[in-house]
């Protein structure tokens, strides 16, 4: 059946939006895997180095900035699918987007203070 | 119109969670939630072990917790459910892509999710871990 999307395209969005940061989500923890195997981290140097180095530093910043974003996505479809009264769950939208943004200034704080 | 919805309403429905029997590819759908949902719960926990293994002699103390029983459990459990999320995640991509729909490869992958990330948790877990 073919279909018009009609509309605001916010669904749309968010559905590729659900795909896009698995996928960089993905890629990074082959890359995580790869220089944990290459490294080696035995001593708090070696594992501090991983991170410290800028290439690292920017792509393990882009997976917590996925990771949160893909995260609100799950979870307010969590919301929406069992807390029907809409008040408790606009309010759990904001807590949860609360939550999340200080997680992502939280992951620039450890990363940035390396 | 009000014949329909009276039909509708006499429709056969079970929501009894005790007796519902879920078919495996289902089984693999609500671990998928269940351990998304896990996840999100640990992401304080998740980033104070991060920030506390690059702080200075934090790394030291994280080894103790990696080293203890129950850190070692919660940690596989960790491990289990990301790596059950990313293989799930992955068959919910092909599906996208229509790749795999028939019912015998839904419930042939669904399975195959299942043994997948149980292998790669024993894998990766045993390397990250032991």
């Amino acid at each position: 059946m073919k279909r018009n999307v009609v509309g605001a395209h916010y669904g749309l969005t968010t559905w590729i939006a659900q795909r896009a940061t698995a996928v960089l989500m993905a890629i990074y923890t082959v890359i995580f895997l790869v220089a944990v195997l290459v490294v080696q981290p035995g001593t708090a140097d070696a594992w501090r180095g991983i991170f410290a180095n800028g290439f690292m530093k920017f792509v393990t910043f882009l997976f917590f900035l996925s990771l949160f974003y893909h995260a609100w996505i799950g979870i307010r479809d969590l919301w929406m699918d069992y807390i029907k009264p809409t008040g408790v769950r606009l309010s759990l939208h904001v807590l949860t987007i609360a939550v999340l943004i200080g997680y992502a200034g939280w992951a620039s704080k450890i990363l940035w203070s390396l | 119109m009000t014949e329909l919805a009276i039909k509708k309403k006499q429709r056969p429905k079970n929501l009894d969670l005790k007796t519902i029997r879920l078919p495996l590819p289902g089984k693999v759908s609500i671990l998928h939630r269940v351990s998304g949902v896990g996840l999100f719960l640990c992401l304080p926990l998740i980033l104070a072990l991060f920030q506390w293994s690059l702080s200075d002699g934090g790394f030291e103390c994280v080894q103790a917790v990696v080293a203890n029983p129950i850190g070692k459990l919660v940690l596989l459990g960790l491990i289990w459910a990301y790596l059950h999320h990313f293989c799930a995640g992955i068959r919910f991509l092909l599906l996208d892509w229509h790749i795999g729909i028939d019912l015998p490869s839904a419930r042939k992958s669904a399975g195959l999710v299942l043994i997948v990330s149980l292998t790669l948790t024993a894998v990766i877990g045993g390397t990250l871990l032991w």
